[in-house]
């Protein structure tokens, strides 16, 4: 893969994130039963942020876990490498709970629906969000987003790699080429 | 979707010859995974919808057969089972037929129990599908070793360096035997221990003993073996009573072991013939555990076996 472009940096990140926060207590109207979960890998840091700005805006810790979709998925019976199935953890009851599904990037659709289907199993929430912080386009689902950070039209030869601070060392998000398309 | 892969696996788990420690690894992380999902209130999750498997017994069980069939259930398998009492069948021919037949209808996976050691190695000639050893006679039986081993590790942290003793019928048990292969793997040291009628002459991975305090002295943990009261009328066992005199692990002899060392049994038990009775029921007992835990294993490796190998 060739780099191309950063699309975000450090401060671009920050802000995403915080108008996402103000937007969900916006439309929750407050804090009242939120909670967030993140999806494995950066899905987690990025709720945990969005945790934390919700506790600094609105006095209030809201609940986070966090969701791992390889079960899930609808092309195990195809797939070539086996994913690794990872933890979930979600310390708290969902019943009746506004949750915020928390993901980097929005491409097919696939790893939301998958999210759905595996947090539905874990209880029955009074309203599902989805909050991602790049929404590229080419959707194979009719899925979308309630809170998008940036709305990035991009080509399907291209990458989109969203960096965090706790995973990578640094916040951006870039565009990458794949080799060979 | 781009996130960490596995490393392959070898397309059948039949012993543990074909098979790396990274991927035994792997597959212990796995079944810490399927763990929480036998938490939830929903056991059950999508991934292997689609998926065909067929349990095969030659040889009569219950625990491991239901263990493996929750397993696929859970994981949203189709299960059929096959059962067969292999004293009005005529050996080798039989078992081919039957699994050819078997073949004709769509199966993904095989999941076989055989008293003859070795027919599972044969099947996957016959067959073109990923088979699962359930125990072939007294050769292997991989699934109870891999939930020994998670069993161990959960209570003892990391293998490496710990001493395991096995104590019982080593000369006939499928479980010594792929633990004394597994278990090694993972940096523990096996020793086994039973009366000389019931020791093999050597045990790959293990160092063998008749002396039980030599064999327990400073394990820890402690895994019992069932005696089978059938050994006595071949006359292995000069007598039962005999047996319990030298060989039965009580409380008292677990003295000689490291301080609450666990006690492994891989059921059914015998109370008081092959362990004290009482102690099965005594906090440092991981019979149950092992049992709970057998079911997450088996998903595991259903899942690794499984998973990205349809045609």
């Amino acid at each position: 893969m060739t780099f191309k472009s950063k699309l975000l940096n450090h401060e671009e990140v920050r802000r995403a994130l915080t108008r996402i926060a103000h937007e969900v207590i916006e439309k929750n109207k407050g804090s009242e039963g939120l909670c967030f979960v993140g999806i494995h890998t950066r899905g987690i840091s990025l709720a945990r942020r969005l945790a934390d700005l919700v506790e600094k805006f609105e006095g209030k810790r809201v609940p986070m876990g966090i969701l791992d979709i390889t079960l899930y998925r609808d092309d195990l019976t195809e797939i070539g490498l086996q994913p690794k199935v990872r933890e979930t953890r979600i310390p708290f009851d969902l019943n009746g709970k506004a949750v915020v599904l928390v993901d980097d990037v929005l491409y097919t659709g696939r790893t939301a629906r998958a999210a759905l289907d595996a947090l539905i199993d874990l209880g029955r929430p009074s309203r599902i969000y989805l909050a991602v912080l790049v929404d590229r386009g080419h959707r194979e689902l009719p899925i979308r987003a309630d809170f998008v950070g940036k709305n990035l039209p991009t080509a399907r030869s291209e990458v989109v790699k969203v960096k965090t601070q706790e995973d990578d060392g640094e916040d951006a998000v870039e565009l990458w080429e794949m080799e060979g398309a | 979707m781009s996130e960490s892969a596995t490393p392959t696996f070898p397309k059948h788990l039949l012993d543990f010859r074909d098979w790396s420690r990274p991927q035994v690894e792997s597959l212990l992380e796995t079944a810490q995974m399927m763990q929480e999902v036998l938490s939830r209130p929903v056991k059950k999750v999508p991934a292997l919808t689609g998926f065909t498997v067929a349990t095969v017994f030659f040889e009569p069980s219950t625990r491991t057969r239901l263990s493996f069939e929750l397993a696929a259930r859970r994981m949203s398998a189709d299960v059929v089972s096959f059962a067969s009492a292999t004293s009005s069948t005529t050996k080798g021919e039989t078992y081919k037929d039957t699994l050819r037949t078997l073949d004709q209808m769509g199966i993904d996976a095989y999941i076989l129990r055989v008293d003859a050691a070795g027919v599972c190695h044969q099947a996957f000639g016959w067959l073109q599908k990923p088979i699962i050893n359930a125990g072939d006679g007294w050769r292997a039986h991989p699934t109870q070793a891999l939930l020994d081993a998670f069993t161990l590790r959960e209570k003892l942290g990391s293998l490496e360096g710990k001493k395991i003793a096995i104590v019982g019928d080593i000369l006939h048990s499928r479980v010594a035997r792929s633990n004394a292969e597994l278990l090694p793997m993972l940096g523990a040291s096996v020793v086994a221990c039973g009366p000389a009628t019931l020791l093999p002459g050597h045990l790959i991975g293990a160092s063998l003993t008749t002396n039980l305090k030599e064999a327990l002295s400073e394990a820890d943990a402690v895994m019992v073996l069932r005696l089978q009261k059938e050994r006595m009328d071949k006359g292995l066992l000069p007598s039962l009573p005999e047996y319990i005199a030298g060989y039965q692990v009580t409380e008292e002899r677990l003295r000689w072991a490291k301080p609450q060392a666990p006690l492994l049994h891989p059921g059914p038990m015998n109370r008081d013939v092959e362990l004290e009775g009482s102690l099965a029921d005594t906090p440092r007992s991981l019979v149950e555990r092992q049992v709970a835990n057998g079911q997450a294993v088996r998903m595991a490796v259903l899942y690794h076996l499984l998973v990205g190998k349809k045609s």
